[in-house]
Order: C-alpha cells, then structure tokens, then sequence
C-alpha cells in the first residue's frame, strides 16, 4: 500500500518538476525575446523553415478540409431545407475551429518533431555545452528565432488554411453540388464578425507559442528527461513526447479559448 | 617548484559532487596557476571530466567552491559567468562541432555571436586560425565529411578563435592513432608559444602528455592525490600516484627487481 503511495509522489514530484522547469524555460526564453539584441537572419531562416515549408501541406490539408465541410454540410442542411447557410457553415467552422486547429496539427508534425529532435541531438553532442562555453546564449541564440517564426507563421498559415478551405468549399458546395454561388457567399458575408477572425487569431498565436515551447523544451531539457531511453532512443521518445504533450495541449487550449471567447 | 610562479587563476575548494547516490567527488582540491599547464589524470570514471565540467560551471558543486579568476562560480549571475566564459576556450572530447554549419562557420560563430568584428576582420581571423591547424582547404566542408583528427583540429581553431586566456583540452587525443595524437600535440605547443593561454588538459594518454604539463594532478577515490610537477609525481611516494604511474608507464624509476612482480599472471 505504502508503495502504492511513494510511486503517487515520486511521479508527482516529478511531474511537477518538469512543469517548473519549463516554465522557467519558456519565462526566459520570452525575456530573450525582447530584450536586445535582435537579429533578423536567423529569424528570416527559421520563418522559411516552420512557415514557408509549411504551406504546402497547408494548402493541401486547407482543400480538403474546406471540401470535405462543404459535402458534410450540404447533406446536413439539405435535410432542412436550408442549403444557403452552406457558406457560413463552412466558414464560421473553418475560421473559428478548424483553421486553427487543423494547421497547428501539422505544424506540430513538420516542424514540431524536427525542432525537438535538432535540438535533443545538439544536447546530445554536447552541441548545447559547447555554445554555454563559448558564452552564446543557447536560448538567444537556438529558441528566440525560432519563437518569433512560430508566432510569425503560425496565424499566416492558419490565414491560407482558411482561404484555401473556403475556395475548397466553394468548389465543392457550387460548383458540384449546386448551391447558388450568390446565397454561399452572402451568407458567409452576413454571419462571418471580426470576433470570429479574432479568436481564430488569438488562437493561431497561442498555439504556435505552444508549438515552439514544448518541442524546443523537451528537446533542450533531454539529458534531465526519464524518459528511459538515452541517446538515439532518448531523442526519438522525447520527440514522440513533445509531439504527443503539443497536440493534445494544442486541443484543451483551444477548448479553453473557445470557452472564454464565446 | 614550477608551480609557485603565476598567480591562481582557478582554484577548486572541498569541492563535493554526488550523481544521485553516487559520491564522485570528496572534497577536491586543486590550483590552477596563469600561464602553466596544468594536467589531471586518473583511470576513467573518477570524475575528470566532472571536474572539468566544474571549472567550466556547466555543473555546479554540492559542497565546496569553484572560483575562476576570484570568483564564485556558483553565486554569480549569469552575465557574471558570460564574462568569465568570454575568456575560455574549450576543445571538446568529441569535438561538438555544430554539424549543420561548415568549418568556416563554426570557427566564425564565436566572432559573429559576441564580437562586433567586420566580415572582412572575422574572414581574416579565421582562415589564420585555420591555416594554423593547416585546415585552409577544408572551410567549406561539414564536419561529418572530416576525420576524428581534422574534427578535433577544428575544435581547437574554434577554441582559440577569440585568444581566450583558459583553454580546456578534455581528452584531446583520445581515439586518435600516434601520428594523428603527436599533430595535435604539436599544434598545442605551437598555439601555447604563440597565444600564451593557461591550459587545462585531462587526457589518458601518459606518458606523453607528461612532457606539455607543467603540473600533473591524480585523481583517486574521488580526491586530488597530489598535484605536482611531472618529475616529481613520477617519483611521488603516494601509494595511489606509484600505482598509477607503475601500471601506466611501467616501472621505469624503480630498480630491476620489482619488475618481476607486475608481470600479469596467466
């Protein structure tokens, strides 16, 4: 019974510590942020790297979203008689709910997953030591750019989900189906307030800090993680953690968003 | 004695250590003097590179202190050890070269990150630096396309890039063939002559590297056994000295007639 209990609070004390230790982490890394010197290269670099190689799946994913909504939809409302609030459907989902949520998920799998690993194997080597020794701030140096770049790209990207989702929609909706093209976007025109556009907003910034904090955390805090495994396997279990903690963080705090902005 | 010269420039005080459970240092003692090599030696695991690590205040003591140029390195802030860390330079076991930069890169970074130096003056710098570990040719290759000896040739152009005061050497032959170690060994010596820095080494490789030292220091049973010059330790009536120097170098002060009893038995 007694053991049961010493497992409760050794996990416990663990779990704690390793919340202390990112907050702590993420605190600093913000003060880097706006504290001088700023350095635009390094950020421009890191903008090509979770932005702009981004967009292509975005695209992507943003078509078939927006698609999918629109078949979904059109049979729902059909059932109805109410085919004309298609376009709103489509659009109030995508820019409130499923933009944001939806890029931040494969912003999580491309550049989320390669954020932590480069950053665990740099520990790894000693790649991280070497840079203390050589008095280079690693979290000004590694983790500032890529903070600014993730709250950068992280609304632009959930900006061309939307669009691209809508034109998905559209094709869908009008073109296929049939839906006059006049009462899909007049009433897209007519339900869509800027809230709508500010929660989606609020919500791609905070989930590209998410983002950018738990990969670079996990990957800069691995020589402390028990997660069991060392080198190779410790990079590749604490790059499956981060991916796992991101999204699942990514889905209550939208949650969370939606709950206190609605 | 060779080590009274030079003023202290790293001074390590009772210093404790534990890894969970384990006690790996007990109250370690050692001076390091300015201008002076200084060598730590010691079968692995009994914490060379911890106290390496220590002076370099990637880890902090439990018990004890670590003072580098007067100061504590435990209770100042983190500009304070920036300033102190300006002063280093340090050529890794494994190199940790940051492999997604070429050579060129890796040896500029100090002078882009914490200089205000032209591109022109950095470009200067460092194909001086890398002409002296004759590395010109290799400033566009990465460092997975060079061999452990080129890797460790550009640690130590990377360590010396900014004309640091302390250079840390950990292990910096280990792995290498002769010919590749005596490179490296005379490279060091060239540098020294040259750049004038105080050296820390703590290597494996004895007796050779006994000739650079100026003072060689054992470390045993998580203590400092003695630190002295290389002459002196190997005549050391340290019982924990003899032994190191008797099984690493075999008995070459001590008369024919011990020599019978090292011999391993089969």
């Amino acid at each position: 019974m007694l053991k049961v209990f010493e497992k409760l609070g050794e996990r416990g004390l663990l779990f704690l510590e390793q919340a202390g230790r990112m907050g702590v982490f993420l605190g600093y890394c913000l003060f880097c942020l706006i504290s001088p010197p700023y350095k635009l290269r390094p950020v421009v670099r890191q903008i090509q790297f979770i932005g702009s190689r981004s967009v292509f799946v975005i695209l992507f994913t943003g078509a078939f979203t927006g698609m999918v909504l629109a078949l979904q939809g059109y049979y729902t409302l059909r059932k109805f008689g109410s085919e004309g609030l298609l376009g709103s459907a489509v659009a109030l989902s995508l820019i409130r709910e499923l933009g944001p949520v939806v890029a931040a998920l494969m912003v999580i799998g491309r550049a989320g997953s390669a954020i932590c690993a480069e950053i665990g194997i740099m520990r790894n080597s000693e790649q991280i030591d070497a840079l203390e020794c050589m008095a280079i701030d690693p979290c000004r140096y590694l983790m500032v750019p890529k903070f600014i770049a993730a709250v950068i790209s992280m609304p632009l990207l959930t900006f061309i989900f939307d669009v691209v989702g809508i034109i998905g929609g559209y094709l869908i909706g009008v073109v296929l189906l049939g839906v006059n093209a006049g009462t899909f976007w007049q009433s897209m025109y007519s339900s869509v307030a800027w809230q709508d556009v500010q929660m989606g907003l609020i919500k791609s910034l905070v989930f590209g800090l998410l983002i950018v904090w738990i990969a670079t955390a996990k990957g800069f805090y691995l020589h402390l993680e028990r997660t069991g495994g060392f080198g190779a396997e410790g990079v590749s279990r604490n790059t499956t953690n981060a991916v796992v903690l991101s999204s699942v963080s990514v889905l209550i705090w939208d949650y969370l968003i939606t709950s206190w902005m609605l | 004695m060779s080590e009274e010269q030079g003023n202290v420039v790293i001074e390590l005080a009772d210093v404790d250590k534990y890894f969970g459970r384990q006690h790996v240092l007990k109250g370690v003692n050692l001076q390091v003097r300015e201008g002076t090599t200084t060598l730590i030696v010691g079968a692995s695991g009994q914490g060379k590179s911890v106290i390496l690590k220590h002076m370099l205040g990637l880890i902090k003591p439990d018990g004890g202190k670590v003072e580098v140029f007067g100061k504590d390195l435990a209770r100042i802030s983190k500009k304070e050890l920036k300033e102190i860390r300006t002063q280093f330079g340090v050529l890794f076991q494994n190199a940790a070269l940051f492999d997604s930069m070429t050579v060129y890169d890796n040896v500029a970074l100090p002078l882009r990150e914490r200089t205000a130096a032209s591109a022109e003056k950095i470009r200067d710098n460092v194909m001086e630096k890398l002409a002296m570990m004759d590395l010109e040719n290799a400033g566009e290759k990465y460092p997975a396309q060079l061999s452990g000896g080129m890797q460790k040739r550009v640690g130590l152009a990377r360590a010396l890039v900014l004309s640091p005061k302390i250079v840390f050497f950990d292990e910096p032959t280990t792995g290498l063939d002769v010919h590749k170690s005596n490179e490296i060994y005379r490279l060091f010596y060239r540098t020294q002559e040259k750049l004038k820095y105080t050296a820390v080494i703590v290597s494996h490789d004895v007796p050779k590297i006994f000739k650079l030292a100026d003072a060689v220091a054992l470390i045993a049973d998580g203590v400092i056994q003695g630190c002295m010059s290389p002459e002196r330790f190997q005549l050391s009536d340290n019982p924990r000295i003899r032994d190191f120097v008797e099984t690493t170098m075999g008995p070459i002060y001590s008369s024919e007639k011990e020599e019978s009893s090292l011999y391993e038995t089969v």
